[in-house]
């Protein structure tokens, strides 16, 4: 660690950063809460439901419709988001932003348009041995129904990516690589612009799942050169049901609608519709405004705090809880990746993650137990279950020694 | 605190499960999965003359709900196939709403506390959905969901 990161994590003012977050505020079965399931939703600060209040109180209308003044602010509002997107991603232009509803819906739209366009029998996609569901499914499916195969790269037993085994795997048929920023099960940062590099020397396509790693380090989708990009606005302090998906102009130009409806058309006759432009040709029907206008509240907050400062921060509790947990006989870690967000998936001989989740949250603590959406990454290190720990900005080292005492609580129980 | 929840026979089942292996001769069995914690069960059941003669389990879970298969097999047998059900049926009354414990549950009562944590009731009833399908003899793996 060096000194530079070290003083903008003493600089940082947590107690001040949770005073933002009313949902922080309670107690919970008689213990303050302790939120450390922030991998699965983030919570939300004052200045994104006061921005969602509004919008419902004073501005709301439907949005590219009407001339009305109140559809004019909540266009205006909603767009105003995709330009913040625009800078917080450093995409080029605000058409290469496409609002979906998060993550797997970005997903989904490039495996169902692009897919069914480029993808036929005998090709193949790679996707990672720690994916979440939502970027094994959706190609599985274009698999299936393209006769396409797809190949997984192997993961180590830190719960790295084998990236000579990825190199093996790359040849002429190979027509996207899709894979994590950050893995949500294991905490991985993946060497993305490395894999991105080496899917196009390929010649294929790469497609990063960011909705782990949007709201914990800096993400630029030119350095990375990703073909696509796909966040949840949920799991950076935005509301549920909107995400954005990023693409390359000259891709999302080519690539056919993925629904069909209001807002994606030029014009409509029974004999011929003509789509609209980019960005709008992927947005049919009205979309979640309220949740578009939360999501630009978010990208503020994120970015008023900092996401070097974040991500500074984050890791310096990443290795409090590390060697925190490292002192609780018979506890394990899975996920010992060199370069990790705050994420401490863990397990304790002898004692299922349900039983340590109920005992937790008991104690106020929430955590997350099962196999997080990520089957395979569980099979791998030959666990059924673990429990996740996924720390943000707002949690303190003081939340972590609750954890401690929690599951030595847990021990004594299951003595 | 939790101990509502984790009564001493439910913690003692849970560390020595009874009934734990494969069971030889076995008519009946059938698997069960909670794909929400990845709980999985296989249930072995050898009915004679339409009674349980011997039960037993195989498989890897919580200790809701290892426990709760060790009692279910220790419970079934000498129970006819439709007393079966009933137990089952008065089970899951038990877990999941306020009518009163009846002498019928025996032992199965230390599970009364489940009721007040509802992310757990699919972790106390795996064992019986699996029972349900072992006692139809059907072919596919149950689900708790």
């Amino acid at each position: 660690m060096s000194t530079l990161t070290t003083d903008i994590a003493t600089g940082f003012d947590v107690e001040r950063i949770r005073e933002d977050f009313p949902v922080l505020k309670q107690t919970i079965h008689g213990k303050p809460l302790v939120y450390l399931d922030n991998a699965a939703t983030a919570q939300k600060p004052q200045a994104v439901i006061d921005a969602i209040r509004k919008f419902l109180e004073v501005d709301c209308a439907n949005i590219h419709r009407g001339v009305h003044e109140l559809s004019q602010r909540s266009t205006a509002a909603y767009e105003e988001t995709r330009a913040k997107m625009k800078r917080f991603l450093n995409a080029r232009s605000r058409k290469e932003l496409i609002f979906v509803r998060g993550t797997t819906e970005g997903i989904n739209l490039v495996a169902s348009s692009w897919g069914h366009k480029n993808v036929r029998e005998g090709d193949e996609i790679v996707v990672s041995a720690m994916e979440h569901h939502s970027n094994i499914v959706p190609w599985q499916m274009l698999c299936e129904a393209t006769g396409a195969k797809l190949r997984v790269i192997p993961i180590d037993d830190r719960g790295e990516l084998i990236l000579e085994e990825y190199a093996r795997l790359l040849n002429p048929r190979t027509r996207m690589v899709a894979v994590a920023h950050v893995s949500n099960a294991l905490g991985t940062i993946n060497p993305v612009k490395e894999i991105v590099a080496m899917a196009h020397r390929a010649g294929a396509l790469a497609l990063v799942d960011g909705a782990q790693a949007a709201p914990h380090l800096r993400v630029d989708v030119q350095a990375l050169d990703a073909d696509f990009y796909a966040l949840s606005g949920h799991k950076m302090v935005g509301p549920t049901g909107i995400g954005i998906l990023y693409g390359k102009t000259k891709l999302l130009n080519a690539m056919p609608p993925y629904q069909g409806g209001g807002d994606m058309i030029k014009s409509v006759t029974f004999e011929k519709t003509t789509y609209n432009d980019l960005p709008y040709r992927f947005e049919a029907g009205t979309p979640n405004i309220a949740g578009g206008i939360g999501l630009g509240a978010a990208v503020d907050y994120l970015s008023q705090i900092g996401l070097d400062r974040i991500a500074a921060y984050e890791h310096e509790l990443l290795l409090y809880g590390t060697r925190a947990l490292a002192e609780i006989p018979g506890l394990r870690i899975i996920g010992t990746a060199r370069e990790k967000a705050a994420v401490l998936s863990f397990v304790i001989e002898g004692i299922h993650p349900h039983d340590i989740g109920t005992v937790l949250d008991r104690l106020g603590i929430a955590v997350r137990t099962g196999h997080h959406c990520a089957q395979p990454v569980m099979e791998r290190f030959g666990v059924p279950a673990t429990t996740r720990a996924s720390l943000a900005f707002y949690n303190t080292r003081g939340e972590i020694d609750a954890l401690v005492a929690g599951l030595r609580k847990v021990k004594e129980v299951f003595a | 605190m939790v101990h509502d929840l984790y009564q001493e026979t439910i913690l003692d089942h849970s560390k020595h499960p009874r009934n734990c292996h494969e069971l030889c001769g076995a008519n009946h069995q059938a698997e069960g999965f909670n794909p929400l914690c990845g709980d999985k069960l296989k249930l072995y059941l050898k009915l004679k003359d339409d009674v349980v003669e011997d039960a037993s389990f195989v498989g890897s879970g919580c200790a809701i709900s290892t426990a709760s298969a060790s009692l279910m097999t220790e419970s079934l047998k000498g129970l006819k196939r439709e007393e079966a059900l009933r137990l089952l049926e008065r089970f899951h009354d038990l877990l999941t709403t306020d009518s009163p414990v009846t002498q019928e549950l025996g032992k199965l009562v230390v599970f009364c506390g489940v009721r007040d944590y509802p992310a757990r009731v699919k972790c106390a009833t795996l064992a019986w959905h699996t029972l349900k399908s072992a006692l139809e003899n059907q072919e596919e793996p149950v689900t708790t969901e």
